[in-house]
């Protein structure tokens, strides 16, 4: 799922466009990116206080079990990073 | 003697300006984003024709223009590489160092935000009905 401080009406029109199908959740007031410590103040449009990229797996007892906290803005985690992620954490389970 | 078109000098210009406004086609692809080497070797193309350009120019003036225009394009082209750079060297880096962000091991801080439809969202409901749950933080302002 995707956090930002877009408004639920901007995340539903760009979730059709780009044809997205997991959840958006809308953070105006970046107050979840406060408590995650991912605040990047003044750092969007206008001055607005947004997200540093980050990406979080999260397993069925809601701990973390691998982070990608970004040096480049330009560069993200790449889907397969996250997937192998996700089989390391399901082998560390079936031992 | 007539003189000719000095067409390295417009080249590398076109190259300069080609490998600047190209980002935000290459910028979609993590294999040209992550090192933009496609920009790079664009600004070096332009490079190398302003350079051709210059040398005929200067060094056989009676045959080709540009020592003038030549020198603007040249500038101008250095100018045009010196934003790219800042722009995907040094500002692509101003990243917060997020220190106290919750480590592995840690349980994800719980939450409640709206969705895309504006319903309520908890992270507990979310994680309880799946093996694993991917949070995305992005910039936003899409």
């Amino acid at each position: 799922m995707a956090i930002s401080v877009d408004p639920p009406g901007t995340n539903r029109r760009q979730r059709q466009k780009l044809g997205f199908t997991y959840t958006f959740l809308s953070d105006p007031k970046a107050e979840v990116i406060r408590r995650y410590d991912l605040l990047h103040a003044g750092a969007g449009q206008k001055g607005a206080d947004i997200a540093r990229p980050a990406e979080f797996l999260i397993d069925s007892t809601g701990t973390i079990r691998w982070l990608n906290l970004t040096e480049n803005i330009a560069v993200r985690a790449r889907p397969e990073q996250v997937l192998k992620a996700f089989d390391e954490m399901e082998q560390t389970a079936a031992r | 003697m007539k003189q000719k078109w000095n067409w390295p000098i417009w080249v590398g210009l076109m190259i300069a300006v080609g490998g600047l406004f190209s980002y935000e086609f290459f910028v979609q692809f993590p294999v040209t984003r992550d090192f933009p080497w496609v920009n790079l070797l664009l600004f070096a193309a332009a490079g190398t024709f302003l350079a051709v350009g210059l040398v005929r120019a200067f060094g056989r003036p009676q045959l080709y223009h540009g020592k003038i225009f030549g020198s603007i394009f040249a500038v101008l082209s250095l100018c045009l590489f010196a934003l790219f750079a800042y722009g995907v060297f040094y500002e692509v880096r101003q990243v917060p160092p997020s220190t106290s962000a919750p480590h592995v091991g840690q349980k994800a801080p719980e939450f409640t935000l709206p969705d895309q439809n504006d319903e309520p969202m908890a992270l507990a409901d979310l994680v309880s009905g799946a093996k694993a749950v991917v949070l995305i933080f992005y910039r936003g302002f899409w």
